[in-house]
């Protein structure tokens, strides 16, 4: 099936897709409409245009790709599925999301992956082509985030206040500097080359982008992890 | 030499003449009060463990235990508490931010109490609610409609979804890690029966209560714990939580060690890790992001289930709360500085956010004034201590209450306000099995429905007694109020006259 | 002293009213002596009535009824009238002296037309339009009140036992096809005549007995739709509850009286499917204008009257049909007084409407 969604509202357009029987939909034409594929499964959407907030927020289980920029808060709180996206993505990107995968051509804005957690067999991961903003991986309870940098000479890949309040997962940055002002509890390894799961991701990202997985996979990067999942326990006292 | 600076606030005081030496009091203890001294063959007690929680007392089979605040004084100082005193102790000793548990103890004004309630006497009859109907039915939810026909001129009747309950009053959010399984289990079972709603905090919704969907609220806060879409399918309603009257403007963080399996697997984290949230929702910088979030949602619920925004109630709630009556939003929840807390720094929930009266009052004007009530039901918690408090927050304005503290009070709590520990003699505010296996949740759905009912009865009696049949006569009926003991300014804030004044 | 409006002034009533359904017209005589009737109900302090049908030759121009303090504040109002209206004819209304009748104020009546340009302008739809008027003279002009604006039809209020009040507008010696009327007995001793009843806006009118109390639930939601209740009673503010479900909602008068005096949900529910989809929609759509207490109101516009009882029916009312002529009254011996045989009596249940209206609607106008 194929939408125009002009003229369309966002609640139209989920009710279209709801009710469509094709597995595979296609809608151009998307300006500004948020909630797009909310909490959809069990679909594949390709959408062209400049779609609103809250792309794919709570998605459980559909693939959505994006020829365009992506807004705000996409892929918050997703449960399964995958978000790619030929473009740009906005501030929080894949807020508290738990399962699933989104995958970025270029940049990221602020606090990405925010508060994501992994649960049980699912682990959710994040792949930046670009860079991404401040406050990447604030509370990042688990899941794998991987910035690329791609196209950068040098340079920190992420933002100030890199991984803040992380307390579980991964945070994989292809670069050689570390962000400004990292948190105490986050402790960094230089890494020559990637383990195998983040080897797969990029290797995925590679493979929806056209690029070759070699130029990245053996370079140098930082690995950012908690030192402690209970980052808070010596802040209270009772009283 | 090791010197205590803190000393015990309560005495435990054990009657020799009456104690079998029974022993049952050391196993009810979980904080290790009493032990058995085999060497003078009887019960000793270590009062510095002791938290007061009744437990020891209230089931001694011989009635020999009594809890006492201690005698001993420290040199008396009006400025000067003990408990200031012994705060300062505590953070010298640990450095760290002082943690308590329930709503604010301290005496600042409220003013439930300064509320007196009219009645009828001649120019209209009061009601005999034993004999006659009284309706104590509430519907919550947006109830802005336009007054269509189809073509044989009979009405439209589509609304937008809204909650019924048959009392003015629900169960609010305590979520499952920070309350027992048990506790949740019976406030799902009473909510049922009772044909309210309970709401499940921000914990998730185990999966053994899925079947009480109908008469669930699920709980969307920033955390996300739990938050996916069979959660929200579950559900008879969605709280996005903004905040909350004890800790306003902070988040929440449930310690590790009270994540059990199931506790994990209910907020879908891994176990073992601090279970935190931040202070906003981090897609929610602004209003018009909260509308996203609202408006998301519902796009996720195919908009068939009412959306309720929970707000602690703060300096500037009545244009927040404008903002939520414009976001989509089907209910507001303003929650009192009273309102109580498995843990929250102290500073915050004894310094933080106004009294829920005052609230509730200047926010129920202030979307009149603005055309926009209709938009939106207003519920609001924080301390409602009676059928008193309920049908007066009603009278000022409200649809609804919920209450937390009343409902674990009347399943045992005894308010010793030391949820914070993770011991809860009384199986509620605790993660320990043998301790959660001491509250059966039948028991206490049996009291929670008790309790409800009578509220329930109570309100029927106030109600007649001012000849009201319906509580949507009485929502929002000020003049059915007078205030007492009040200055000029509160009485205008809270809308209603002086007693003595009349009509 | 306070005015009416400054304090709130429960009180007990009678009520009574006829049609002619033919629309025949019939001498104001009949309610002043079907009023009297029931003097005990009264107790001096407030009596009115309300024609409809009254003024054939001005039935295209809104007939305003105003009370003055003075002559100054009646020249002040004139020019405001001026200024939003043409005055087509305006004169002092003829009353008759009577010594039970006293301190009465200047009482003015005016037939008016909007004036066009002003009415387009304003954006509004005429009646609107007209009615914000009258609610900007009775809330801004201290000394004016307007106590009457319909077309075609007329309010005669005052302080006094309605059968006096009758008498002294010389109501004899008007005619219309039906009439309302009302005897008080307030609770406090008002001074000022405009805080009796009828209480009109426009061409609808309401006499009411008795005392709700839901009334600061009624007020605090009506207001949020531009009314201000400024007399704080009762029947100003049942008044405007069905102005606002008749003219702004939409609403039929039957479907106005399932939103003030609802079934119990629990009578809802033994109903039929289509009256339980319509009354359920009605309750949910406006509970805040729910109205419970006593009350029984008679309810009076252009081409007809509604009786309506509280739902649990603490007030009494009897209807009656004789022919064409229907009745409503607060007791049957008001209504046999005028008519001692009749076809048909009966009590109508609380919260059950009874709607009495011309045969032929169209010719009222």
């Amino acid at each position: 099936m194929k939408i125009n969604a002009n003229g369309y509202t966002a609640k139209k357009l989920n009710i279209m897709i709801g009710r469509s029987n094709d597995e595979s939909i296609e809608i151009e034409g998307v300006i500004g409409q948020r909630y797009i594929g909310t909490a959809l499964s069990g679909k594949i959407l390709e959408i062209e245009g400049a779609p609103g907030n809250a792309l794919g927020a709570f998605l459980d289980g559909a693939k959505i790709e994006l020829f365009g920029n992506a807004q705000e808060a996409t892929g918050d709180t997703m449960n399964a599925g995958e978000i790619v996206i030929h473009g740009n993505a906005g501030d929080a990107t894949g807020y508290a999301m738990r399962g699933g995968e989104i995958f970025i051509e270029g940049d990221v804005g602020y606090r990405c992956g925010i508060h994501m957690k992994a649960y049980r067999g699912n682990s959710p991961a994040i792949v930046i082509g670009g860079k991404a903003g401040s406050f990447l991986g604030e509370y990042q309870a688990g899941g794998t985030i991987v910035v690329l940098g791609d196209g950068r000479a040098g340079g920190a890949v992420a933002g100030y206040f890199c991984g803040t309040g992380m307390h579980g997962g991964e945070i994989w940055l292809r670069s050689q500097d570390a962000p400004a002002a990292l948190p105490e509890q986050v402790k960094t390894e230089r890494v020559k080359g990637v383990p195998s799961n983040v080897e797969m991701l990029i290797k995925k990202w590679c493979a929806k982008f056209g690029k070759e997985a070699i130029n990245y996979t053996g370079d140098e990067f930082l690995k950012l992890s908690p030192d402690d999942a209970n980052p808070y326990k010596r802040l209270y006292t009772p009283n | 030499m090791k010197v205590r600076y803190i000393l015990p606030a309560f005495e435990v005081l054990r009657d020799e003449s009456k104690c079998v030496n029974c022993r049952l009091c050391e196993r009810e203890c979980a904080n290790g009060v009493h032990s058995f001294d085999s060497e003078r063959g009887r019960m000793i007690a270590n009062d510095a463990k002791c938290v007061d929680c009744h437990r020891c007392v209230c089931t001694c089979p011989t009635g020999a235990l009594k809890i006492a605040e201690t005698k001993d004084v420290y040199r008396s100082n009006a400025n000067w508490s003990r408990a200031a005193i012994d705060e300062i102790y505590r953070q010298a000793e640990s450095g760290g931010v002082l943690l308590s548990s329930m709503g604010n103890p301290d005496t600042y004004p409220e003013f439930w109490n300064r509320l007196l309630i009219n009645a009828s006497q001649v120019t209209n009859p009061p009601i005999d609610p034993l004999r006659e109907p009284m309706e104590t039915q509430v519907r919550l939810g947006s109830g802005r409609v336009k007054i269509e026909r189809d073509e044989n001129g009979r009405l439209k009747t589509a609304l937008p979804p809204q909650l019924e309950l048959q009392v003015p009053v629900m169960f609010s959010a305590m979520s499952y890690g920070s309350v027992s399984y048990n506790v949740h289990a019976a406030l799902a079972r009473a909510a049922k029966e009772l044909g309210i709603y309970y709401n499940t905090g921000e914990g998730g919704l185990h999966r053994d209560l899925y079947g009480y969907g109908d008469h669930t609220i699920v709980q969307v806060a920033s955390g996300r714990f739990g938050v996916f879409r069979e959660y929200l399918d579950a559900a008879a309603a969605i709280e996005i939580k903004m905040g909350q009257g004890a800790k306003p403007g902070i988040g929440g963080h449930l310690p590790a060690a009270k994540i059990t399996p199931a506790v994990a697997r209910t907020r879908m984290i891994p176990e073992g890790s601090d279970a935190i949230s931040p202070a906003p929702h981090h897609d929610i910088y602004s209003i018009e992001d909260l509308r996203q979030l609202v408006m998301s949602v519902k796009e996720a619920t195919g908009c068939r289930k009412p959306v309720i925004v929970k707000v602690a109630a703060v300096h500037n709630i009545e244009a927040i709360a404008s903002g939520i009556a414009r976001s989509g939003a089907d209910v507001i929840a303003i929650d009192g500085f009273r309102g109580g807390t498995g843990a929250a720094p102290t500073r915050i929930r004894d310094n933080v956010g106004i009294p829920v009266e005052l609230a509730l009052a200047r926010v129920d004007d202030r979307l009149r004034e603005e055309g926009v009530r209709d938009n939106v039901s207003i519920v609001v918690g924080g301390s409602i201590r009676s059928s008193a408090d309920m049908l007066k927050a009603i009278a000022l304005g409200a649809d609804a209450c919920y209450i937390g503290t009343a409902a674990l009070i009347s399943l045992g709590c005894h308010l010793c306000r030391s949820c914070h520990t993770g011991i809860c003699n009384w199986g509620i505010a605790t993660q320990i099995p043998d301790l959660v296996a001491r509250l059966d949740p039948d028991e206490g759905a049996r009291r929670l429905v008790n309790l409800v009912t009578a509220w329930k009865h109570e309100l029927e009696e106030m109600m007649g007694c001012m000849g009201i049949n319906s509580v949507e006569a009485l929502r929002g009926n000020r003049l059915m109020l007078r205030g007492i003991g009040m200055t000029e300014s509160e009485l205008r804030l809270l809308g209603v006259k002086p007693a003595g004044e009349s009509m | 002293m306070l005015k009416e409006g400054q304090y709130r002034n429960p009180s007990g009533c009678a009520v009574s009213a006829v049609i002619d359904r033919s629309g025949k017209p019939m001498s104001g005589r009949r309610m002043i002596d079907s009023i009297a009737v029931m003097h005990e109900r009264s107790n001096g302090l407030g009596g009115g009535f309300a024609g409809y049908g009254i003024y054939p030759d001005h039935k295209e121009l809104y007939a305003f009824h105003l009370f003055f303090d003075d002559r100054l504040t009646r020249k002040n109002t004139e020019e405001y009238i001026l200024r939003h209206f043409e005055i087509a004819y305006s004169s002092e209304i003829q009353t008759r002296k009577l010594p039970t009748v006293t301190d009465e104020p200047i009482i003015w009546r005016y037939f008016l037309a909007p004036l066009p340009r002003k009415l387009a302008d304003s954006h509004l739809d005429e009646r609107e339009y007209v009615a914000r008027c009258v609610n900007f003279i009775n809330a801004r002009i201290g000394g004016a009140y307007v106590f009457s604006s319909g077309k075609n039809m007329g309010v005669f209020k005052g302080v006094g036992y309605p059968e006096d009040i009758g008498e002294f507008y010389r109501l004899d010696e008007y005619e219309g096809y039906s009439w309302t009327c009302h005897g008080r007995y307030p609770t406090n001793t008002p001074g000022w005549w405009g805080g009796a009843h009828p209480f009109g806006l426009l061409d609808c009118t309401i006499v009411h007995n008795g005392e709700i109390s839901s009334y600061d639930a009624n007020r605090r939601y009506i207001e949020m739709f531009g009314y201000k209740c400024t007399l704080r009673t009762d029947t100003e503010v049942m008044a405007y509850i069905i102005d606002y479900l008749v003219r702004k909602m939409g609403l039929t008068l039957r479907e106005v009286a399932k939103v003030m005096a609802p079934s119990f949900w629990k009578t809802i529910a033994t109903k039929s499917e289509e009256e339980q989809r319509e009354e359920i929609f009605l309750r949910k759509a406006f509970p805040s204008l729910l109205v419970t207490g006593p009350f029984s109101v008679v309810v009076g516009y252009e081409g007809g009257i509604m009786a309506l009882n509280d739902r649990l029916k603490l007030r009494s009312t009897v209807c009656a049909e004789k022919g064409d002529l229907a009745f409503v009254a607060s007791e049957e011996s008001a209504i046999r007084r005028i008519e001692p045989q009749l076809d048909k009596v009966w009590a109508p249940a609380g919260g059950e409407p009874v709607v009495f209206e011309l045969h032929d609607k169209e010719a009222s106008k």
